[in-house]
C-alpha cells in the first residue's frame, strides 16, 4: 500500500482514457502524457494501459507501507526518495517505510507514478481514469488528499522477477535503482524545443492567409489560464475570413479551436467531446506528450504537416515502443 | 444518402451529413449510428454523433491496417463508404417521449423572473409555455448525458447571463437563446435557470449512462417544491 502524506497540487489516477462513452457526452480523460504513462507501467513489468499517478507540478509526500517496485516518468519534478535524488527512467525497488517527495520542477510539468500491480481502484466504464467533474473514476472520483491509502492489484510475473533481482542488492537500503534505463531519445520533455506538429483542423479554410501564416510562424505562450482540460495561448491573434456559422461537432485531444476573440485553445485531455469554435489545427499524436508537459509561461511553435505524415510518424513512434517493450522484457528475464 | 468524408485530426474521420440543424439531418445522423453499431469495425475506437455529423476514432496501427500497406486514412474512409452508400433511411420508429419533472422558479430557478421580464410575460405564462411543448433531443454532448434540444417557443427565449455562474446545480433546467436544456453534472454555466428536476440525467454505473438520448422527445411536467423534495430524498432517483 501507499499512504499520502502530502497531496501535492493535482495528483490523480489516469489510465490511457476512457473511451466509448463519449456518444453520451462522456469525456475522455486519462493522462496527459500517456507516452511517459505507457513507459512508467512497462518498467515495472505492467500493461500499459494500467493505472498510474498523474503528478502535477508540484509533487505529493508518499510513503511506503510495503517494499514496492516503483517508477517515475515524464516531467523532472526533482523526485528524491528520504531525501536522496532518485532517477526517471528506470526500476527503482523501495524498502518499506521509506517516503518518496519531490521538489523543483525542473522540465516538464507532470510526473508518471507506477507501482507494480498498479493501483486498485473501481474502473468506471471501462476506465480507472478520475473524471474530477463528474466526481467518477480514480480514486474516489476526486483527487488525492491526505491520508488516502491506495492499495495495489496483484502483480504480474515480469514484475516479480524484476523485484526477485532487485531484491537482493536491496538488503537494509532505502531504495535500489535498477542499472538501465530508458533512453530518453522517445521521452516527451525531451522534445520541447521542437515545433509542435500540427496538421489542418476541419475549419483551416474559414481562417485568413494571415492567420495561417501567424499560426506557423508566430509564437504563443501557454497561459495561466490552462488545465487538464484545455490551455488557453496567447500569441498573434487569428481571425475569420468567413461568416459561416459552425454547428456543434466533435473535438479532441489535441483540437486547436479559435473563439471569436482570437486566441487560440489547445484542447486536451479532459476536453468536452464537443464544441462549437472554429478549429484551425490539431496537433499530431506523437506531438500530444510534447504540449502535455508545457507549462504556463512557456512559448510553443507550430509546424503543419500533412495527414500522410502524421500517420507515419505515428507508426514509427509506436515501432519504437514495440522495440522497446521487447528490450525491457529481455532486461526483465 | 449524401455525405462527405473529412479527415478528423490524425486519428478521426468526421461524416458530415449537412451543415444545418434539421430533423432530416438528425435522421441520417441515427442511420449512421445503427450502421456503426450493427457493423462493429475492429479498427474503430468509438464515435461522436452531434446535429450533422458523425465523428469516428480508429486505431492508426490497427494490423489490418499495417497488412494492407496503404495509409489508415484511406482504408478507413473506404470501409465507411462501402457501408454508407448503401443506407436507407427507414421510417423512424416512434420516438420515446421521456416526461422530465421540473420544480420551476423560486431558489430551484432564479432567472425565472428575468425570463419573463425580458419576453414581457409573466412567471406563468413562461411555466405554461416552457411545460406544454414538446421538444426534440437533437445530440448529447457539453456534459455527460446533457441533451441539446430544440422546439422551445422563441416567445422565452432569453440571452444567455454576461458572467457565467461558476457552479450550476445538476437537474438545473435553463434557457439559451432559442434553446432549453437540462444540466446533468454539476457545472459553471451560463444559461438562465428557470427551475430544477430531481431526476438523474447522468448514470454512470448504468449500462447506458445517459438517461436521454439524440431522437428522444421531452415533456416537463411541474412539481411543487414539497413533490421535489420527496423526489430528492428517494434513494432511486432513476425513476
Amino acid at each position: 500500500m501507499i499512504k499520502i502524506i502530502k497531496p501535492g497540487l493535482l495528483t490523480t489516477v489516469q489510465d490511457l482514457g476512457r473511451y466509448g462513452s463519449q456518444k453520451y457526452g462522456v469525456i475522455v480523460s486519462g493522462a496527459m502524457d500517456q507516452l511517459s504513462h505507457r513507459i512508467a507501467n512497462l518498467l515495472v513489468g505492467n500493461d500499459e494501459s494500467k493505472p498510474t499517478l498523474e503528478i502535477t507540478l508540484t509533487g505529493p509526500v508518499i510513503e511506503f507501507t510495503e517494499t514496492t517496485l516503483i517508477s517515475l516518468t515524464g516531467g523532472n519534478l526533482s523526485p528524491k526518495i528520504n531525501g536522496c535524488s532518485i532517477d526517471l527512467w528506470r526500476p527503482i525497488l523501495v524498502n518499506k517505510g521509506s517516503i518518496l517527495s519531490f521538489g523543483p520542477c525542473k522540465t516538464g510539468c507532470r510526473a508518471y507514478l507506477a507501482v507494480a500491480g498498479s493501483f486498485q481502484v473501481t474502473t468506471v466504464m471501462g476506465s480507472a481514469s478520475t473524471y474530477l467533474r463528474a466526481g467518477i473514476g480514480g480514486f474516489l472520483g476526486r483527487a488525492l488528499k491526505v491520508g488516502d491509502v491506495l492499495s495495489m492489484e496483484r502483480m504480474s510475473s515480469s514484475s516479480k522477477r524484476i523485484i526477485q533481482r532487485l531484491s537482493t542488492e536491496l538488503g537494509k537500503r532505502d531504495y535500489i535503482e535498477a542499472t538501465w534505463k530508458i533512453d530518453p531519445v522517445i521521452s516527451s520533455c525531451n522534445m520541447g524545443k521542437q515545433p509542435i506538429r500540427v496538421i489542418e483542423g476541419r475549419q483551416y479554410h474559414w481562417f485568413t492567409e494571415k492567420s495561417k501564416q501567424t499560426l506557423f510562424q508566430e509564437e504563443f505562450m501557454v497561459t495561466s489560464q490552462s488545465d487538464r482540460m484545455g490551455y488557453r495561448l496567447k500569441g498573434g491573434s487569428l481571425t475569420l475570413a468567413t461568416e459561416e456559422e459552425m454547428v456543434s461537432e466533435a473535438v479532441g485531444f489535441g483540437t486547436i479551436q479559435v473563439p471569436a476573440e482570437g486566441n487560440p485553445i489547445v484542447l486536451l485531455a479532459d476536453r468536452q467531446t464537443t464544441g462549437g469554435y472554429p478549429k484551425i489545427a490539431q496537433i499530431a499524436t506523437v506531438d500530444l506528450p510534447v504540449i502535455a508537459q508545457a507549462k504556463p509561461g512557456e512559448k510553443l511553435q507550430f509546424q503543419l504537416i500533412s495527414l500522410k505524415e502524421s500517420q507515419l510518424i505515428y507508426l514509427e513512434r509506436e515501432e519504437q515502443i514495440r522495440q522497446l517493450k521487447i528490450g525491457i522484457s529481455l532486461l526483465h528475464g | 444518402m449524401d455525405y462527405q468524408l473529412h479527415p478528423f485530426g490524425d486519428n478521426g474521420i468526421m461524416i458530415e451529413l449537412g451543415t444545418t440543424i434539421s430533423l432530416d439531418i438528425q435522421k441520417k445522423v441515427r442511420a449512421v449510428v445503427s450502421f456503426l453499431d450493427q457493423n462493429q469495425f475492429e479498427w474503430m475506437i468509438e464515435y461522436i454523433p452531434a446535429f450533422t455529423s458523425v465523428t469516428v476514432l480508429y486505431d492508426i496501427g490497427h494490423h489490418e491496417f499495417i497488412q494492407d500497406g496503404r495509409y489508415p486514412y484511406e482504408q478507413a474512409c473506404e470501409k465507411l463508404k462501402e457501408g454508407i452508400a448503401g443506407l436507407v433511411l427507414e421510417e423512424a420508429q416512434l420516438p420515446r417521449v421521456v416526461e422530465i419533472p421540473v420544480c420551476y422558479g423560486g431558489e430551484l430557478g432564479p432567472d425565472l423572473d428575468f425570463v419573463a421580464r425580458h419576453n414581457g410575460l409573466s412567471v406563468e405564462e413562461v411555466i405554461r409555455i416552457h411545460k406544454t411543448t414538446t421538444y426534440n433531443v437533437h445530440m448529447i454532448g457539453f456534459a455527460p448525458g446533457f441533451p441539446y434540444m430544440g422546439g422551445m417557443s422563441e416567445k422565452i427565449a432569453a440571452p444567455r447571463k454576461e458572467t457565467p455562474r461558476l457552479a450550476i446545480p445538476a437537474g438545473s433546467v435553463g434557457i439559451a437563446g432559442k434553446q432549453t436544456g437540462i444540466y446533468s453534472i454539476e457545472t459553471p454555466g451560463g444559461w438562465q435557470i428557470i427551475g430544477r428536476s430531481p431526476i438523474q440525467l447522468f448514470r454512470p454505473f448504468n449500462n447506458t449512462p445517459s438517461l436521454l438520448q439524440a431522437g428522444d422527445l421531452v415533456s416537463f411536467k411541474e412539481i411543487t417544491y414539497q413533490e421535489y423534495i420527496d423526489w430528492e430524498d428517494r434513494d432511486d432517483k432513476n425513476y
